[in-house]
């Protein structure tokens, strides 16, 4: 991948105590950033990605050759405008775009670390992107945002430094991952791990990779992803370019091609032992347990103004657990928003071009940025 | 800005912290952060309306007072303000009581049913009567409880609620509201404006 020399990678030589008690140093951390820094060096929002997800957020990846993740709403002019803000966006650790992952080499024996890799947590994570700000010399961002495990990774950081962000943007999370969503990230990595070109996770390159399982995972999770009524109205019970029913397990239904289609692209852009090692963050992820089953604590102090964001279709991370952390704020007094936007588009909303959703955050930022520089005046 | 939030403005002090309950546009908030450089939160219903505060970078949430009100903890604001929806409400007697609970001081306003044009809606035309402030047929109005001043005033007395100041307006007529004169306010007011402690 030739492209791996034009990505932006620091090392980070710093030791990092992961939860899990192993420390980790010189590890590199890929990113991207987004629009220019001014010369107050105020204007600048870091953005979490969700599980798939990874440092091309705006424009094209060139990677994948694909639109990046949050095209709709980072660039110019848009929710997150570049032509005002300065916006970074990492991969996490546990990825697979350059970051420290279980699909880095082992220089020791040239493969992959594999399953050798660490179990990393969403606090390890975004510890691990705080560097980036020391390296960056931003000593103290305008905005946090993130959908799904990026608005966890939003909690976590705000939770971590209260007074690095003056503005945080949590979309369509929750402070203390369900069980139902547990038990969805359990039947992704049963898929992979049931796959025989898994082998414990020391497949690597040379081998076969594990593409049929992490394809399944995929598939499972982009159902999760969508609203029972998005998907009646998009596919109903529409044939796949056929006129009758071929009383086979082909993909008779349009569905079911478009799943095989999504879980067939899939593996061509994620490590399945990546998808491991996230997909066990997020379930681990309790910030509410963090603070001995108070939430509030974990956001004590702070004087960052939040803006909660939640969709009504949204069933894997519905409104009353977004809500869970609206009333943790308000207990204690914090600047808190909070909207529940209305479309069908279920979880997914967040990455989609919802326009009420787009336009209430682009609104949001450019009225608090310019409050924040009057007050200053 | 309306007459009415001119008089609730008036009754806030400076550098508080203020809960507008139903905020709407967020227009009284806005006048209120930046005259009286009050901390102000909001809480309001329609969704178009939150959107509409968000843009504004106010910091409202979308909820509805008789289920959201509750996580507020005991006097976290000094003030608490109730503009005209009371009369909306399920059961005012526990909104009042939930607000009276989170705000030091509580501003309610609401629409007179005594006001003599309604009045006389229903003894001459024997309809129910439909006004500038009441707009709505019987059949789709969002107001399940109408009250008039002398209502509100018994209200407040039985429930010990006390009522530091009481405005009436009518049309831009801004008068105080008084125990002599109460009978007669209740007459000519459009709205009662409330001041209360408990």
């Amino acid at each position: 991948m030739s492209n791996l020399n034009k990505m932006k990678i620091i090392i980070i030589e710093k030791a990092l105590k992961l939860d899990c008690g192993k420390e980790i140093s010189n590890f590199p951390l890929a990113y991207e950033t987004y629009g220019n820094l001014n010369e107050k060096k105020d204007n600048a929002i870091l953005i979490f990605h969700a599980l798939t997800g990874d440092q091309y957020a705006s424009g094209i990846n060139p990677i994948t050759k694909k639109e990046g993740w949050w095209n709709y709403a980072v660039g110019p002019g848009k929710a997150f405008d570049t032509d005002k803000f300065f916006v970074i966006c990492a991969n996490v650790i546990g990825g697979c775009m350059g970051s420290y992952g279980p699909g880095i080499i082992d220089p020791l024996t040239n493969k992959p670390i594999g399953t050798n890799f660490p179990v990393i947590t969403i606090n390890d994570m975004v510890n691990a992107q705080y560097n980036l700000l020391d390296y960056l010399n931003i000593e103290k961002l305008f905005a946090v945002a993130g959908g799904s495990m990026g608005g966890m990774q939003v909690l976590q950081f705000v939770s971590n430094f209260p007074n690095k962000a003056r503005v945080a943007l949590p979309i369509a999370c929750t402070a203390s991952h369900s069980a139902q969503n547990i038990a969805f990230n359990e039947l992704g990595r049963q898929a992979i791990m049931s796959d025989s070109n898994w082998n414990e996770g020391l497949y690597d390159e040379k081998s076969k990779n594990p593409d049929k399982g992490l394809a399944v995972a995929r598939m499972a999770a982009h159902i999760t992803y969508l609203s029972k009524q998005g998907l009646q109205e998009k596919f109903g019970r529409n044939l796949q370019e056929r006129s009758d029913l071929k009383f086979g397990f082909d993909a008779d239904f349009q569905i079911e091609s478009y799943l095989r289609y999504q879980g067939s692209v899939f593996v061509d852009r994620f490590d399945a032992n990546s998808y491991l090692y996230i997909t066990r963050a997020m379930d681990y992820f309790d910030l509410t347990k963090q603070f001995g089953g108070n939430l509030s604590k974990a956001f004590k102090d702070t004087k960052t103004k939040f803006f909660v964001i939640s969709f009504t279709s949204d069933w894997l991370y519905p409104t009353s657990e977004n809500k869970d952390i609206v009333i943790a704020l308000n207990a204690i007094g914090a600047d808190v928003g909070f909207v529940e936007i209305k479309t069908d588009k279920g979880h997914d909303s967040f990455l989609l071009d919802v326009p009420d959703f787009l336009s209430t955050i682009k609104n949001y930022l450019n009225t608090t940025y310019s409050n924040i520089n009057e007050r200053r005046i | 800005m309306k007459e009415e939030f001119k008089v609730i403005s008036k009754f806030i002090e400076e550098k508080s912290r203020v809960l507008d309950v139903g905020c709407g546009d967020g227009i009284l908030m806005e006048y209120l952060s930046k005259n009286k450089v009050v901390d102000v939160r909001g809480l309001e219903i329609s969704k178009e309306k939150v959107k509409k505060c968000l843009s504004k970078g106010l910091a409202v949430i979308e909820g509805d007072a008789e289920n959201d009100l509750k996580q507020f903890p005991d006097l976290s604001f000094d003030y608490v303000i109730l503009s005209q929806t009371l009369q909306a409400f399920m059961t005012p007697e526990n909104v009042i009581e939930n607000l009276l609970r989170v705000g030091k001081k509580v501003i309610v306003t609401i629409p007179n049913f005594g006001h003599w044009k309604v009045r006389l809606d229903l003894l001459l035309k024997g309809e129910m009567p439909v006004t500038k402030n009441l707009p709505y047929q019987w059949y789709n109005t969002p107001n399940l409880h109408m009250c008039t001043i002398q209502d509100f005033y018994n209200f407040c007395n039985n429930k010990r609620v006390n009522i530091y100041k009481s405005i009436s307006l009518n049309g831009e007529k801004i008068s105080n509201i008084t125990t002599s004169n109460l009978k007669y306010k209740n007459l000519i007011s459009e709205l009662g404006i409330f001041l209360l402690e408990k």
